[in-house]
């Protein structure tokens, strides 16, 4: 049963082959024996899992199904899931049960979904590795000294390591794509608004979008039906009528019209993953797409301007963090001002301080000209460079990363370095568009993703060359031994 | 040497929404602590704020009363601060886009004249929770049931020169926001709160002194004193040549002092940045158009027709007007009696004196509205006089009943039948012939004293105007 994709596991359960208790009994014996390698998930929610899975069947008996029925999935520790903890991979909520379900996870379970549990992540999804979670790092399955990616890696390295057919990730500023790069799955940020941030716990508000991670384009559309739409508890999500994501995929690329930026192959780049994606797009020209080199100038200017503004709306996302009203609180404060600060400074990890600190000195009176005003202005161009991509191309493709993944640890004390990891990744946050990142290739044992970014609301195209590539090759295939 | 007061109002409405400005919960006053407060309100990881329309719609229409131009597009801003009862460690408000620009009050002074007061902007933004500090030995509680209640800061230009015009000011909002029904005003609910901006110069002075806030006054008889008092302690400060510290105080009623606020109460850099969680409300002229289609009569507009249907003087009209529930109380008197000036008399001397007198609301009055036209119709149709209906009122007031029921009672009908009036006139003259004597001598003034004694006789029952009568042609008889 284990290995088996999302596509594959439904046919499964519909045939009547397996139950959606013995899948989820399965999957649940396969993480208690293997997740200590891993440590992908937080919480595995082992009675809540077999209850949905008695549902499932239950449903399935009485006739009433949808393509997900029964079908297990793991869910990044980002989603409120009322009852059950949702600690977002810190300390300041690890006695946190929310009185609510997020809206992602409320569509899947009315889809019929089992969740296995929560997977790690980044401590608030503040990280490209996974290794700044309160939990520990999470290992990458490929190899286990080296980090999964981040801030999903917890997902990621799940579906790698065949502990979940499925995961939910959310994605800030490559959160999804690059943990699906570094673990050779598939991964799919969806336009801004697409998906519903109601009790997704807050990093980048306006550029935070939750979105599936899978093991194929085909799962991902299934996934992210279920997962889409508008919702009035979210006033940034589009009131835009949800196409049925799969009836697209076996569309022929005839005519499609590719873009590769020029910024996304200069320096910086391995130029082993330079080489392996670029034949990944030669491989889908030779389904009958054309290929055209573009120019997105302000694509270096993404970093500064992304690692503005996320932090400036993270600085004070996290404000609620104060010991008042939930999560961590220091023991016997001897004021207020004891209290915010001793609980901030022993709730928060390294990475979040840092952060926070960065968008409190980037919105102080002052600054906020320089920094802030600047980022913005910076994050309009580069919109407008995507928009005037658009009119001459569909799609455009390149790397979802420019390294492997590094060693656990390695950058502990040069973030920097870890946040230009997120060159490729970043400017399609602050445009808002949709984008994907498919394994395209090996190099060095390890996967490589490449990254196929779409216009506003082309999930449907993105879905579609990602099932044509993976009808067409077989990298998607490969697991780790 | 001789200062002018300079003062700018920031006063803070309520909006009676029904539920709060970013959620669905309640903004009912008084619930238990924190039975009014959803995940929205208590900022829990992971919600979202959604805008409730009904604040906009309110805001609009008050903007249109200002004659203000309305924001087409504004935007909610995050102002960043900690403060336990700020749940999310921000406030959503409104910045650089406020829903209400520039606009205009206009006051009537002590001498009559009236002088116009700029408002500045007006925004929205959504309350706090409170801190309770008395309750709870060595913590303080929280109650979030405001948090998330729907506020409009409006923000005058500096132009009130004195605590009277300040409060002069304040009662036109008041009387503004009770008309079109966005608030409720209740002032000792906290739903119309006041910071007030003093500073002196020297009379002839172009530039403005250096300003304190005084926060959070919540009646107008504190503000008026607090501005008295600061505005002496920065007299004095100014008169022995020192210089006035910018800072933020607040006002001791008991002590009927001014003193500075702690600094820790004192945020100094809010970190103002748009609200990434809400979209910038977009309103087309449309909109505007119907909101303004729909606002109630305001209280100038109520104040002039006044003077020009009803023929009422300017200060009747202005007085009857200056509140919504009072000109209303005054309206259905005169629709029952259809005697204004009547109505206007009694309603502003022997009602308000009473609602005074027992501190009551127009609102809660215990004689209705309909009873009091009852009452002044009587007058006219000489079923009682004035003096008698006096009396009628008070009984009224204890809750003796309709007026037609109190007269009927009390036996207080006026007695008009000629043949008995004769008779008590008869009497009245037999016992005083030295009087009478005088009076046809030529003491005509004496007349008042037989009047007094034919009413005394009759229990102030008689028709005057017919004693009046008969008296006159007994006398010259």
């Amino acid at each position: 049963m284990l290995n088996k994709t999302v596509a594959e596991l439904a046919k499964g359960l519909e045939s009547g082959e397996f139950s959606s208790t013995e899948l989820t009994q399965e999957y649940l014996t396969q993480i208690k024996s293997e997740d200590s390698k891993y440590n992908s998930f937080i919480s595995v929610t082992e009675d809540h899992a077999l209850a949905q899975a008695k549902a499932a069947d239950e449903s399935r008996a009485a006739g009433n199904t949808t393509p997900l029925t029964g079908v297990p999935i793991a869910v990044k520790d980002i989603f409120c899931t009322q009852g059950i903890k949702t600690s977002c991979g810190s300390k300041m909520l690890d006695n946190f049960e929310a009185p609510y379900e997020s809206t992602v996870t409320e569509k899947l379970n009315a889809a019929g979904t089992v969740m296995l549990g929560k997977t790690n992540l980044d401590e608030f999804a503040m990280g490209s590795s996974c290794e700044s979670s309160y939990y520990g790092p999470t290992k990458n399955p490929w190899a286990l000294e080296k980090v999964p990616g981040g801030s999903s890696g917890g997902s990621a390295a799940a579906i790698a390591a065949g502990l979940a057919p499925a995961a939910i990730g959310t994605d800030t500023g490559g959160s999804i794509r690059q943990p699906a790069s570094f673990c050779g799955i598939t991964g799919l940020k969806p336009t801004y608004g697409r998906v519903s941030r109601w009790g997704m716990i807050a990093y980048g508000s306006s550029l935070d979008q939750g979105g599936p991670m899978t093991q194929t384009a085909e799962d991902a559309a299934l996934v992210l039906n279920a997962m889409a739409g508008f919702d009035s508890k979210d006033s940034t999500s589009l009131d835009k009528e949800v196409p049925d994501y799969t009836a697209k995929l076996s569309e022929p690329l005839k005519g499609l019209r590719i873009g590769v930026p020029k910024e996304f192959y200069s320096e910086g780049l391995n130029s082993d993953i330079a080489a392996t994606t670029q034949s990944a797009i030669k491989e889908i020209e030779k389904l009958g797409a054309v290929v055209k080199e573009i120019s997105l100038p302000r694509t270096e200017l993404s970093i500064p301007a992304y690692y503005i503004i996320a932090p400036a709306e993270a600085s004070t996302n996290l404000s609620r963090f104060d010991g008042v009203k939930f999560g961590h609180r220091c023991e016997d404060p001897v004021d207020l001002y004891d209290m915010y600060t001793r609980t901030r400074a022993e709730g928060f990890g390294d990475e979040v301080k840092r952060r926070i600190m960065i968008g409190t000195y980037a919105l102080s009176a002052g600054y906020y000209d320089a920094y802030y005003r600047k980022a913005q202005q910076l994050r309009r161009l580069i919109k407008d460079d995507y928009v005037k991509a658009f009119e001459e191309v569909d799609v455009i493709m390149g790397p979802t990363a420019p390294s492997l993944p590094w060693t656990i640890g390695a950058k502990e004390n040069d973030p920097v370095s870890m946040y230009l990891e997120d060159i490729y990744t970043l400017s399609v946050n602050l445009a808002g568009l949709p984008g994907m990142s498919i394994p395209c290739g090996m190099v060095d044992g390890m996967p490589v993703g490449l990254q196929v970014i779409g216009n506003y609301f082309d999930e449907s195209l993105l879905l579609n060359i990602g099932h044509q590539f993976q009808q067409a090759t077989d990298w998607h295939t490969k697991r780790p031994a | 040497m001789s200062w002018e007061i300079v003062i700018g109002l920031e006063v803070h409405v309520q909006l009676n929404t029904k539920t709060k400005i970013f959620s669905g919960s309640s903004t009912q006053f008084g619930a238990e602590p924190n039975t009014q407060a959803c995940a929205v309100d208590l900022g829990l990881p992971g919600v979202l704020p959604v805008f409730n329309e009904e604040a906009l719609h309110k805001a609009v229409a008050f903007g249109l009363a200002i004659d203000a131009e309305i924001g087409k597009k504004s935007v909610f801003d995050r102002k960043n601060y900690f403060y336990p009862d700020l749940p999310k460690g921000y406030q959503t408000t409104q910045m650089d886009y406020p829903i209400v620009g520039v606009g205009h009050v206009d006051i009537v002074l002590d001498d009559g004249a009236t002088k116009r007061i700029g408002v500045t902007r007006a925004h929205l933004e959504e309350d706090a929770g409170k801190s309770l500090h008395e309750d709870f030995e060595g913590f303080s509680g929280i109650d979030l049931n405001r948090a998330g209640t729907p506020l409009l800061e409006i923000v005058s230009e500096p132009d009130i020169r004195s605590a009277k015009e300040a409060v002069a000011y304040l009662k036109k909002i008041h009387s503004i926001i009770t008309y079109l029904d966005i608030s409720d005003g209740d002032m000792s609910q906290g739903s119309m709160r006041c910071d007030v901006n003093i500073s002196l110069r020297e009379k002839g002075e172009s530039e403005f002194g250096t300003r304190t806030e005084l926060k959070n006054l919540n009646s107008f008889k504190f503000i008026e004193k607090a501005i008295a008092t600061e505005v002496e302690r920065q007299a004095e400060i100014l008169e022995d040549g020192g210089s006035i510290t910018q800072e933020t105080r607040l006002y001791d009623p008991d002590k009927d002092e001014t003193r500075p606020m702690r600094s820790k109460e004192v945020a100094n850099d809010y970190r103002y940045f748009p609200c990434p969680d809400l979209l910038p409300v977009e309103i087309d002229q449309q909109y505007i158009d119907s909101v303004s289609a729909n606002l109630p009569e305001l209280p100038d507009t109520k104040r002039d027709r006044f003077m020009s249907e009803l023929d009422l003087s300017e200060y009747d009209a202005s007085v009857l007007s200056s509140s919504k529930a009072l000109a209303a109380y005054f309206e259905q008197i005169v629709d029952v009696c259809k005697e204004p000036k009547l109505a206007a008399n009694w309603t502003m001397g022997e009602l308000s004196s009473a609602l005074n007198k027992n501190a009551v609301e127009i609102e809660d009055c215990p004689v209705p509205a309909q009873d009091m036209g009852t009452l002044i119709l009587r007058i006219k149709d000489d079923t009682i006089s004035g003096k008698i209906a006096k009396q009628v009122f008070f009984a009224m007031w204890e809750g003796e009943g309709t007026p037609d029921a109190i007269i009927e009672a009390k036996g207080l009908k006026q007695v008009t039948d000629t043949g008995a009036i004769e008779a008590m006139i008869d009497e009245v003259l037999a016992a005083n012939p030295n009087q009478v004597e005088q009076y046809r001598g030529g003491q005509e003034k004496l007349m008042g004293f037989f009047v007094g004694q034919v009413m005394k006789a009759s229990k102030g029952q008689a028709n005057p105007g017919v004693v009046n009568k008969i008296l006159k042609e007994k006398l010259q008889g």
